[in-house]
């Protein structure tokens, strides 16, 4: 008889916790349609690589911003040689797979850090950003899904660095649109292999490449940036 | 025989309640001639922070990057009732070893770090900031990166300089160094702790920028490897 009461109550505290499950499900799980608000945040850990503006997306499935290993967009091309990603967020804003898209306010030095936010009814988080020291690097967070945070839940990523594959690593001093060089940024034209690859690091002048103008403090390592995000509503 | 039975006996008694209810931590050197610093590992609450990316270091997070000396972090630790495994390794952990350090299970000290200067760097170390230990019963490997303390010019001089502020690599233990590096720089442009760049090198060992060796002193994130035992 004692066993049974115990039984009993444990089938009681389990049908509870199954109750509020279903509860949570209902406020917290993707229905396509609720909107939600994230904070995101992008923290340069690379020593000497500013990072363009970032552009931010919240995309359901249809929407790809780039996959690995393909041909990089037009649109991408000119965010990872030039830093301007007016194009790619325009792109995106023009998918009926995007509900929100947004670009960060400024260049984010190497130490420091930029938030944005983000609200709409889709929960896959796609950023990228271009290491403006570089001919065609970017860091990026390609599709993840923050459909499972609860509100004011974290997330921490850490993200590494691509190489875009569509102007050949030259270090040249004309090819290169940051601080280190001021060189060209976008040019239409692909004299790389064309295909987004994890980025090979930086050679350097220090290295080598007696035609580099990069020195040894602009080479990184990964992960390059971390990215803490928090669900606001 | 009859002693061997007995000690035997005593390890089971003893080993059983320790399996029953705690966290062990194996930690792999996966550097090829890097050489991890007396490590320092531990379990505290989630507030705790013995580094974080893109801050700037703690003046005992310093003495540890650049120096080795991880006693002034212990003593901050401490001071908040965190577990701590102090060296255990007995010393370095050289390149492609392990040490393992075990932890009690439950209560406040919910999250792990560890940290060691790398040798030979100016001031990198190996680091993991906080990461919450899994609660559920399991196996859990992750991969550690190299960071940066942020607080001296990777000149990449071997001079026996190990104490803050004080430029240039202590030691290089496994004597695959060289000598006359004119210096590979004198400044430091992220002054945050950071990923670490990687060191430089060069190929000539009486000469050139650093006296560190191009095709032996290099590496690639990860730099070592942790598995989390949750019993």
């Amino acid at each position: 008889m004692k066993r049974n009461s115990s039984f009993i109550l444990a089938t009681f505290l389990l049908a509870m916790f199954f109750l509020q499950g279903c509860s949570d499900s209902d406020d917290n799980m993707s229905t396509g349609a609720e909107e939600r608000s994230y904070e995101v945040t992008v923290l340069n850990l690379s020593h000497n690589q500013p990072f363009s503006p970032v552009a931010a997306i919240m995309h359901g499935a249809a929407y790809q911003g780039m996959t690995l290993g393909a041909s990089a967009s037009t649109a991408l091309e000119v965010l990872a040689e030039s830093g301007d990603n007016s194009g790619f967020l325009a792109d995106a804003s023009a998918d009926a797979a995007v509900s929100d898209t947004t670009s960060g306010t400024g260049v984010i030095i190497s130490g420091a850090q930029g938030t944005m936010s983000l609200t709409g009814s889709e929960t896959l988080l796609t950023i990228a950003s271009m290491l403006v020291n570089t001919n065609d690097a970017i860091t990026v967070l390609n599709g993840i899904e923050l459909g499972q945070m609860l509100k004011d839940e974290t997330m921490t990523l850490h993200a590494r660095a691509y190489d875009t594959g569509t102007e050949g690593n030259s270090e040249a001093a004309s090819d290169i649109p940051g601080p280190a060089a001021g060189g060209e940024g976008f040019n239409a034209a692909r004299n790389d292999r064309d295909f987004i690859s994890v980025h090979p690091g930086i050679i350097s002048m220090d290295d080598g490449l007696s035609s580099s103008a990069l020195s040894e403090s602009h080479r990184f390592d990964n992960a390059v940036a971390k990215i803490m995000i928090r669900r606001i509503s | 025989m009859k002693k061997m039975l007995t000690t035997a006996f005593a390890t089971l008694v003893f080993a059983t309640p320790t399996l029953a209810q705690n966290v062990r931590v194996d930690v792999t050197n996966l550097s090829n001639a890097i050489y991890f610093t007396p490590l320092l590992v531990a379990t505290h609450p989630e507030s705790t922070h013995l580094f974080e990316g893109g801050s700037p270091a703690s003046a005992n997070l310093q003495a540890m990057a650049e120096g080795g000396d991880t006693s002034g972090l212990i003593a901050d630790l401490m001071g908040i009732s965190a577990d701590i495994s102090d060296n255990p390794a007995g010393g370095l952990l050289v390149p492609g070893a392990s040490t393992h350090a075990i932890f009690p299970k439950g209560g406040q000290n919910t999250h792990l770090s560890l940290v060691a200067m790398l040798l030979p760097t100016n001031d990198g170390f190996v680091g993991l900031d906080a990461l919450e230990i899994p609660s559920s019963e399991g196996i859990y490997t992750y991969f550690l990166n190299a960071y940066d303390a942020g607080t001296e010019a990777n000149d990449e001089i071997i001079n026996g300089g190990g104490a803050t502020g004080t430029p240039g690599i202590p030691a290089d233990p496994g004597g695959n160094s060289g000598t006359g590096g004119s210096g590979v720089t004198t400044t430091e442009n992220n002054t945050m702790v950071h990923i670490h760049r990687g060191v430089l090198g060069d190929m000539d060992p009486v000469a050139g920028k650093s006296d560190l060796t191009t095709n032996v002193h290099r590496w690639l994130n990860p730099i070592a490897k942790i598995v989390i035992t949750v019993n």
